[in-house]
């Protein structure tokens, strides 16, 4: 059981908790994986959309992992759940993205038990900045994690997006966010069907749609897939916490979709 | 060059205990109930900001009566030791026995080779998920370990509270039940509590991964007046 003296306590900080019981990242090895030169070809993560609504926000993102211009994995989970008011999207190196949001999760649990109190959502966003900045020496070799970060603030009685660069820079974005390769496409669908204080399920089908027509024009972002069953993940953050759609509302939400685009279209 | 005074180990060890039984009884005492559904823990506790039941872990929490100080830095080490343990293997892995054990290390160690024991006991609670049974550490100051079926009674006044609670019947209690139980034994015939001097919270099996759940003052007098009514 770790014991520290009061000088040396790393408080309410997991990860300084790590690197004082020796298992923080492993700077080294990744540096000299960097100095035995080469980029690494790992799956890939892509799309994922953040927006705004009247009562909170909605995040989403596909399934889809890439290696290169193979698929290599159909059913990743992108976005997902960091406390009981905020979410995280990522894009990017899977590996290393997955271990980051792994990480930041249990960051804000560690935190709210240890202090008895949950951060504020700004101090979220600020943790998954450093996060993002600590991950820089392997950015350099091409595992970039590009997250986007969403939660309800409630301090403030509304919904709150941060997008993010490589080197840690924190962005509060005020109505819409997207990540990853498919994320121009998908931002401008986003762009065009916003509107301030949108209800919940408008801004579903918004997020639905920005990541089908992502689908559409870029290869490594996923659709949704009938014939596995596989739908992206979307999911609402309101007051009442996070709350991620089931699978079959997401199925008639695509199947109008598919329906809307293909009417008056003759191929 | 002076010598000190022999003194015998009996006495050392007996000198010890007095002092942190001493330190302990001052306090006021914390009731964890059994119930259906998973564990009431109701603490005697005026303050509202300084906590004696918190969250340690998904299905495991943490109760201590005695010095603030000294029980709140178990505490912290006890939600280091087990973020630590769900990270490096799964969350899975983390259970109150291992957590049970390693204070009772502690405890042990610092009662025989500090300056002072710790005036503290603890209680370190773990729900059971899918039939596993719930589980109940209670904790010395010296680092003796107990392990306790249906409640555990900690800190000052324990024995009268423990006597009260055995007359009452507290197999298969409801939540309401086992709060009802928990303040009848803490209160005693000639004494009245209301919820505001009562810390209370839950482990509870329906309440998702994280099975911990403070019980707000509103909610206690709720489930008093239910019973009475």
């Amino acid at each position: 059981m770790p014991f520290f003296t009061p000088g040396t306590d790393p408080g309410a900080s997991f990860p300084e908790l790590l690197r004082r019981v020796g298992l923080g990242p492993d700077d080294a090895g990744m540096a000299a994986a960097g100095a035995a030169g080469g980029r690494l070809d790992v799956p890939h993560a892509t799309t994922c959309v953040a927006l705004r609504f009247a009562d909170g926000v909605v995040m989403a993102g596909d399934r889809r992992a890439t290696s290169g211009n193979l698929i290599s994995h159909r059913t990743m989970e992108k976005v997902v759940q960091a406390d009981r008011h905020s979410g995280v999207a990522i894009a990017g190196a899977a590996g290393p993205a997955v271990e980051m949001i792994k990480l930041f999760a249990l960051q804000l649990e560690h935190y709210e038990k240890v202090e008895g109190s949950a951060l504020s959502l700004e101090g979220k966003a600020n943790q998954l900045s450093m996060m993002v900045r600590g991950n820089m020496p392997a950015a350099m070799q091409g595992m970039v994690v590009v997250p986007l970060f969403a939660g309800y603030d409630l301090r403030r009685r509304t919904g709150r997006l941060w997008s993010y660069d490589v080197t840690g820079g924190r962005y509060e974005e005020f109505d819409h966010a997207a990540t990853g390769s498919g994320s121009l496409h998908a931002s401008t669908v986003i762009k065009v069907g916003f509107s301030d204080g949108m209800d919940r399920d408008a801004a579903v089908v918004l997020a639905c749609k920005s990541l089908w027509e992502a689908a559409d024009a870029d290869s490594a972002t996923g659709g949704p897939d009938v014939l596995r069953g596989i739908y992206p993940v979307v999911a609402t953050i309101t007051a009442e916490g996070w709350q991620r759609l089931a699978d079959e509302e997401l199925a008639t939400r695509y199947q109008a979709i598919a329906q809307q685009s293909t009417e008056g279209r003759s191929r | 060059m002076s010598m000190p005074f022999y003194v015998a180990p009996e006495q050392v060890m007996k000198d010890r205990a007095d002092y942190a039984r001493k330190g302990i009884a001052r306090g006021r005492a914390l009731v964890a109930v059994r119930y259906d559904d998973g564990i009431a823990l109701v603490a005697e506790n005026p303050s509202n900001t300084l906590r004696k039941i918190s969250e340690i872990y998904d299905r495991i929490a943490f109760a201590g009566v005695g010095k603030y100080n000294e029980f709140d830095q178990l505490r912290v080490a006890g939600v280091r030791a087990a973020d630590l343990k769900g990270f490096q293997y799964s969350r899975d892995d983390v259970d109150a026995r291992s957590l049970a054990n390693q204070y009772a290390q502690i405890l042990g160690q610092i009662f025989t080779h500090e300056m002072k024991p710790m005036e503290v006991e603890i209680l370190v609670a773990e729900v059971g998920i899918d039939g596993a049974p719930d589980q109940l550490f209670h904790i010395l100051y010296d680092g003796t370990v107990m392990d306790e079926r249906q409640y555990s009674v900690l800190g000052g006044d324990a024995e009268a509270i423990n006597g009260r609670l055995a007359d009452i019947e507290v197999d298969g209690l409801t939540l309401t039940g086992a709060v009802r139980a928990a303040m009848k034994a803490l209160c005693g015939p000639d004494r009245t509590l209301t919820s505001a001097d009562l810390e209370s919270a839950i482990l509870s099996r329906s309440n998702g991964r994280r099975c911990f759940r403070r019980l707000t003052d509103d909610e206690v007098a709720g489930l008093l007046e239910s019973v009475e009514g």
